[in-house]
């Protein structure tokens, strides 16, 4: 492996480009922010191609022991991998969405975002239980300051919501984590990724992290932060939002909960089921009522994050797998519906579904990447979101195929909000004047757009792309969780061997034969 | 013991009462013109004394001064340091501030250092009644303080509030005294841990701990003694509360921490609920109170109430690393008490006149950038938000919690903290959402700047760079107070 500390330099690049963006003008600061980004996604890349496929399970390692309590470590498997991926993929996005839509504080805005994605790559490359725990709450500070200060009417009840929620989920993780360290002697997660927690204290254990992991994620009924926070927020805090910080928690669930307490992980499993059927179910339907077309969004992330949880506590290959593509496909897919609401939020600054109407006319390009990702969302065949879906379900449906029949009903309704919504955005009559006067995509939205539909394309066409360095990665979990599996309900008995035709025939001659 | 050991042993005590006294006559023929000049000096002897002290920090053999009165270890060096870095930062920002308030007395310096002088025997007490000594010369010095704004009346009923109350709590903590040694026959901490033993104790000697830690925790205003603490805030000059906030507290904490580990070290089950229920106390009573608060100095006196609270926790856990988690807790609170008077002392308006209304500061990040950063990062810092430097302190006292089975109690706590996030984030709000009010005018001494940017770098996520540093330190000094005689 090579000597280059990259991911310690994914780290660094954004906060140095935060502290310059900080002082800059909004002219400059949106060009580093920019420079930055791109910088770490050419990182990305990189540690893309340098990844060793079916190698050691924890590639670039880093280790510098300048802490006391815990330990700067960093390192990546492939579920790591994908993810900082999504997020190096997705920070360009969010500057260029940005770009023009930003004029008050410019320069603290670029500094808050790359100092997110500081965290956010952070979160998914430590390997110190402490190091995670700092990173993953950090992100709190500049969600709330990008929220509160860039938001929209009610932004202040939201960033104060999505702060207290978030901050009330976590701590007891705290509390487990050092009851953790304590009994186990370690904070290195892969040696606590092994270590066998007493099955008693398992449970309290998944009860602590899973109050974080909920909230994050977020599960049904902790969810309410969510629609605020994303209504509220700016564009790219949306994307960000939907594409990456959700993301934290499900990475959490594969990370923690099921290789760390697998006895527990089953034992609650059912709770996990439930509260995801009810989530799937539920906020379908809010998301079929809602006028605005954010929440509906931020509705259609809960449902989908559900699909995630379900795949995860489904304890089989299929679950697991699908339940990682849902979360990058969710991740590019969310984020660009966000984005496409930022485009049409910008010209029009309103998100009233009904504001719009026959947006097809005037801006054609707009309908077709907007229909792409509607359709991704839906998780139409060919597109990124039937892949990560199909899996989930087959998995969930190989350990309980009710639960599969209620958490399918999503798909369905799935269809219902998101075909609806397009439809009275996108098709119709030109309602308004001002609306149907709308431009169609510049060159800057155009280039936003491209790589979020080529990304949607090409993990529909290829998912063996996400799915080849995950593989070995989810072997080894499904392995670590197999002793706990529950018992799947549609257990397949292989019958008796039918009898040979001609011995049958031979053996009871057919009525009519002489 | 020779007399010679016992002399160099006091070097700190010897400095600082000489210098006070050669000050003194320095202030009888200066009068209030050569006030500046005393804070200066004063300050020079707070250097001196730190420069003698550092020495003790690596801990080595203790020595024990005055007949067994003192003990000079690496604890009282740790907490000494902290006392002197308050009542530095204090002498540096009083001269200016008197400046605009009125006429800065010369005897204001040669309090602080009385004061100083106090806190430092308490640290170091070995004894109930040199503990007495020190906390009584340190409170008649802070009651002088409290009210040293003459024309001010706010000022005159903090000092009056302070002292009768303060007294009471002396009256108590005396009884408690008078009581423990009743029932053990000695006042010397080892003589009293081997009196009580690890047995049952008897009615009498529980009602004397009950009254000792009674009173001390109306010095390190934890819940349900906590109510002087706003009003006193309020009330004193802000140099005057920026080294309550600081200095008293790291010194009265320090002697709660001896009294309760050396002094009742073999009676942790008889104190121990008590410390439990005032921690969960002054935790909520801190988060709850603040909310309504628009005062600034009130605010942080609730604070304070709130991060006392978790000290307590680290005190609970009656472990070597509990010590050592709440000494580094006590050194990130004093830095961040330094940086938030530091904000406060900033803020007034185009007449000079102190602002202390938090709705005031409306969009202060717009007007004062940097000013606003600084208090953004110490309330994140105070709320122990990751990364800032002060969720170290937090993170370490829950450890320890949770390393000496105290898990419910660290879930409680840390649930309770969560309260406590909402008053500092409505300061953030106030100084990041709302819309600019532009009242703040005014530039800061260069002095001032420095120390500010100084501590809210610390503060910062800079901070953990010195987690081991600290920690080694703190756990030196919290091994030499569970160091038998």
């Amino acid at each position: 492996m090579s000597h280059v500390p990259i991911l310690t330099l994914m780290l660094i690049v954004p906060l140095i480009g935060a502290v310059f963006s900080l002082m800059a003008g909004r002219e400059t600061a949106r060009v580093i922010a920019l420079a930055a980004t791109l910088i770490d996604l050419a990182l990305g890349l990189v540690l893309w191609a340098q990844y060793d496929v079916g190698g050691a399970q924890w590639q670039f390692q880093e280790h510098a022991d300048v802490f006391a309590g815990f330990a700067w470590k960093l390192g990546i498997d492939g579920i790591a991998l994908t993810l900082i991926a999504l997020t190096v993929f997705l920070m360009p996005i969010c500057i260029g969405a940005s770009w023009n839509a930003i004029e008050k504080r410019a320069g603290e805005y670029y500094a808050a975002f790359l100092f997110m994605e500081t965290l956010m790559i952070g979160v998914f490359a430590a390997q110190d239980v402490f190091l995670f725990y700092i990173l993953f709450e950090a992100g709190l500070i500049p969600m709330y300051l990008i929220i509160g200060i860039w938001g929209g009417a009610e932004r202040i009840y939201a960033s104060y919501k999505f702060f207290l929620y978030t901050l009330f989920g976590s701590v007891l993780m705290l509390i487990a984590m050092f009851w953790m360290a304590n009994a186990a002697g370690t904070t290195d997660i892969p040696t606590l990724m092994q270590y066998d927690f007493a099955p008693a204290a398992q449970n309290w254990l998944f009860l602590a992290f899973f109050a974080s992991f909920a909230v994050k994620m977020p599960m049904w009924p902790v969810h309410t932060w969510l629609p605020d926070a994303h209504v509220q927020a700016p564009t790219a805090g949306s994307v960000i939002l939907a594409g990456v910080l959700l993301k934290m928690g499900g990475y959490g669930f594969i990370r923690f909960s099921l290789p760390m307490f697998p006895l527990a992980s089953a034992h609650f499993a059912p709770l996990v089921w439930g509260l995801s059927i009810a989530a799937v179910v539920i906020t379908s339907l809010i998301a079929l009522v809602q006028t605005d077309m954010k929440k509906l969004i931020a509705y259609s992330s809960v449902a989908h994050m559900a699909i995630v949880t379900v795949g995860l506590f489904a304890f089989n290959r299929q679950g697991l797998e699908g339940s990682m593509v849902v979360m990058i496909s969710h991740g590019v897919v969310s984020g660009a519906l966000f984005l496409a609401v930022g485009v049409i939020y910008d010209r029009l600054h309103t998100r009233e579904i009904a504001r719009y109407g026959g947006l097809a006319i005037n801006m054609p390009h707009y309908a077709l990447f907007f229909l792409l990702f509607t359709m991704a969302s839906i998780g139409l065949p060919g597109t990124s979101g039937f892949v990560g879906e199909f899996l989930a379900l087959l998995g969930i449906y190989q350990a309980s195929s009710w639960i599969a029949l209620v958490a399918t009903t999503g798909i369905i309704l799935g269809a219902a909000y998101m075909l609806y919504l397009y439809a009275r955005v996108v098709f119709g009559d030109q309602r308004h004047a001002d609306a149907a006067a709308l431009p169609d995509l510049d060159a800057r939205e155009w280039a936003m757009m491209l790589p979020l539909a080529a990304a949607v394309l090409a993990i529909g066409v290829y998912p063996e792309a996400v799915l080849a360095p995950i593989r070995k990665d989810i072997g080894t979990l499904e392995a670590r969780v197999a002793l706990a599996r529950p018992r799947g309900d549609g257990q397949v008995t292989t019958g008796a061997a039918p009898a040979p035709v001609v011995a049958a025939l031979t053996a009871a001659p057919l009525k009519g034969m002489k | 013991m020779d007399i010679f050991h016992t002399l160099r042993a006091i070097a700190v005590e010897e400095l600082i009462s000489v210098a006070v006294l050669v000050l003194l006559l320095v202030a009888a023929w200066g009068g209030d013109k050569a006030a500046r000049a005393i804070a200066i000096a004063a300050v020079a002897v707070l250097v001196g004394a730190a420069v003698l002290t550092v020495p003790l920090l690596t801990g080595g053999a203790d020595s024990l001064a005055l007949f067994g009165h003192l003990k000079l270890d690496a604890f009282a060096a740790f907490a000494r340091l902290l006392i002197y870095v308050g009542a530095a930062v204090t002498l540096v920002v009083a001269p200016a501030w008197f400046e605009r308030e009125g006429e800065m007395r010369a005897e204001f310096s040669l309090l602080v250092l009385l004061a100083v002088l106090g806190m430092g025997i308490m640290v170091a007490a070995n004894d109930m009644l040199t503990l007495y000594v020190g906390l009584e010369l340190n409170s008649l010095a802070a009651y002088v303080l409290a009210s040293s704004a003459r024309g001010d009346g706010r000022s005159a009923e903090a000092g009056l509030k302070y002292f009768v109350l303060g007294s009471l709590a002396s009256g108590i903590l005396l009884y408690g005294i008078s009581l423990t040694y009743g029932f053990t026959g000695t006042t010397a901490f080892d003589g009293v841990r081997a009196a009580l033993g690890s047995g049952s104790l008897s009615l009498g000697a529980t009602f004397g701990v009950v009254f000792v830690l009674a009173g001390l925790a109306f010095k390190i205003s934890a819940a349900p003694f906590h109510m002087w603490t706003p009003d006193v805030y309020e009330g004193a000059p802000t140099p005057v509360t920026a080294l309550f906030a600081t200095a008293p507290k790291a010194a009265a904490l320090a002697l709660l921490m001896r009294v309760s580990l050396a002094g009742f070290g073999g009676q942790v089950a008889a104190w121990q609920q008590i410390v439990v229920f005032a921690a969960l106390l002054s935790i909520v009573i801190g988060a709850l109170g603040a909310i309504g608060q628009d005062n600034i100095k009130r605010l942080l006196a609730y604070s304070s109430i709130n991060n006392v609270g978790f000290m307590l926790i680290g005190l609970a856990a009656a472990t070597p690393a509990g010590a050592a988690a709440m000494l580094v807790y006590l050194a990130i609170y004093v830095v961040s008490s330094v940086a938030a008077f530091l904000v406060v002392l900033a803020l007034r308006d185009d007449h000079g006149r102190a602002i202390e209304s938090i709705s005031a500061l409306g969009g202060l990040s717009r007007t004062r950038p940097a000013l606003a950063a600084a208090l953004a990062v110490v309330m994140f810092s105070l709320a122990g938000i990751p990364p800032l430097f002060g969720f170290w302190g937090k993170f370490l006292v829950f450890q320890a919690a949770v390393s000496a089975h105290l898990v419910v109690l660290a879930a409680i706590g840390i649930a309770a903290s969560v309260i406590g996030a909402f008053y500092y984030l409505k300061v953030v709000k106030v100084l990041y959402f709302d819309a600019p009010t532009d009242q703040v005018q005014g530039t800061e001494p260069v002095a001032n700047r420095v120390v500010l940017l100084a501590s809210a770098l610390v503060l910062s996520p800079l901070g953990y760079l010195l987690t081991r540093w600290l920690g080694a330190l703190a756990g030196t000094a919290a091994a030499a107070l569970f160091r038998l005689a």
